[in-house]
């Protein structure tokens, strides 16, 4: 069976650097997949997760945004955070959640909306994942 | 001549400063694993990054983004300095500063109002001494630095530099070029260059080369991937002062560590003749004492 080599790298560390089957990445104009020998494609990625497959099992990883550059057969995701779902900190992800609600009910110029918005959509993603 | 107890006082006092550069060198040295490996993790990001813009560079019209414009009118010149926090690292923080300084004399003289922004304690104060206004300073993080300040620090240049408030943004670091050098670096953050593909090294081995797919637009994209270059651009800049500081600390201890055993050295000498002269003075008197007894 063909396969394509995935890497998941953040400025701190490389997160994922394994032989898959498949994978799929939350575009910014909807998931895409991505099979073994797909042509070049360079996409903006959303906060969301990223499913591959392995060995037949699927594996997901949280990803804040970024980029995906698949060539050469090798898919490459560039975030500024990525999380595999076992390593997700739930109890920190939850805080994030009600931190970020609170301020989105506050409704005052002080509050910056979009980031408030943007840490909100990270922090459900990241419990969506951790309840796998 | 001193006094045997002043020698033997003093000998102590540099055995205990002694202790203390031995350990801040061992402090040092761990320190500087830690920061070491932590370019080493960033690497992989920052190459690919620099892979996939150079790539998409290509693609694009060179006026495509408002990061890649220069200005016309250059008024404002913005400055990034990154040093340490704490001192006790040889000239490594002078160096950088007195870099900066060079640099913003340079563009006063082109007729620019230059403006700071710090990371670091010691190149904030020392651009404060300096008369420069300070947009923002980060002290006290340099211990503590991640992706998330250098995007604070970035996003701050970026807007300024959108909104027209600054004409030309640089950046002043300690690069890490081994553990014997770390020479001050100054960088054109804004406008930006975008990386070029190393051309001669591509073509062949990545065999037929086909278009790329481009999801969203290629300009769209290329909005989206700027500003964060900038981030990796600082991050890395943040990461290689930090490492650079241990190394130089680790150096300059060392030196400090070798100059206390050469004065425990030579004060030993001093406290031994000391010593002598004072058994030989109180023979001289012992042995002129009996020789009037006995005449």
């Amino acid at each position: 069976m063909s396969t394509l080599e995935l890497e998941v790298v953040t400025p701190d560390k490389t997160v994922v650097r394994e032989t898959v089957e498949m994978a799929v990445c939350p575009g910014v104009a909807g998931e895409f997949g991505v099979l073994p020998n797909h042509v070049s494609i360079l996409s903006a990625l959303k906060i969301g997760d990223l499913r591959y497959r392995v060995n037949g099992k699927d594996e997901h990883v949280f990803i804040s945004g970024g980029f995906a550059d698949m060539n050469n057969n090798v898919l490459s995701v560039l975030a500024e955070s990525a999380e595999k779902a076992a390593d997700i900190d739930t109890a920190r992800a939850q805080a994030a959640k009600e931190r970020a609600e609170k301020r989105l009910a506050e409704h005052s110029d002080t509050v910056d909306t979009t980031r408030a918005h943007a840490a909100l959509a990270r922090a459900i993603v990241r419990l969506q994942l951790a309840g796998h | 001549m001193p006094s045997l107890k002043d020698v033997k006082m003093k000998i102590v006092g540099v055995g205990k400063t002694k202790q203390i550069t031995k350990a801040m060198n061992m402090v040092a040295s761990a320190k500087l694993r830690g920061a070491q490996s932590r370019i080493e993790a960033f690497r992989p990001y920052a190459a690919k990054y620099h892979d996939v813009l150079a790539e998409l560079s290509t693609k694009v019209e060179g006026n495509a983004h408002p990061l890649l414009n220069e200005h016309e009118e250059k008024k404002t010149c913005a400055i990034l300095v990154i040093t340490s926090d704490r001192g006790l690292c040889g000239g490594f923080n002078g160096n950088i500063i007195a870099k900066a300084l060079k640099l913003a004399k340079e563009k006063q003289a082109q007729g620019m109002t230059v403006k700071f922004s710090c990371v670091g304690r010691k190149g904030r104060d020392a651009v404060r001494q300096a008369g420069y206004e300070i947009l923002t300073a980060f002290a006290d993080r340099m211990g503590s630095i991640d992706f998330s300040l250098a995007s604070t620090v970035a996003q701050e240049l970026i807007h300024g530099y959108e909104t027209l408030d600054f004409d030309e943004v640089h950046c002043i670091y300690g690069e890490f070029v081994s553990m014997a050098q770390q020479p001050p670096k100054s960088l054109c953050l804004l406008p930006l260059k975008t990386p070029k593909a190393v051309e001669n090294d591509a073509p062949a081995e990545n065999g037929p080369h086909c278009e790329y797919i481009y999801e969203p637009k290629e300009e769209q994209l290329l909005a989206e991937l700027l500003p964060r270059y900038v981030k990796v651009q600082v991050y890395r800049g943040l990461l290689d002062t930090s490492a650079s500081e241990h190394a130089a600390r680790m150096a300059a201890m060392d030196n400090a560590t070798r100059n206390c055993n050469e004065l425990i050295n030579s004060l030993t000498l001093l406290y031994n003749k000391t010593r002598q002269a004072s058994i030989t003075s109180e023979l001289i008197d012992i042995v002129g004492g009996a020789e009037a007894l006995n005449g």
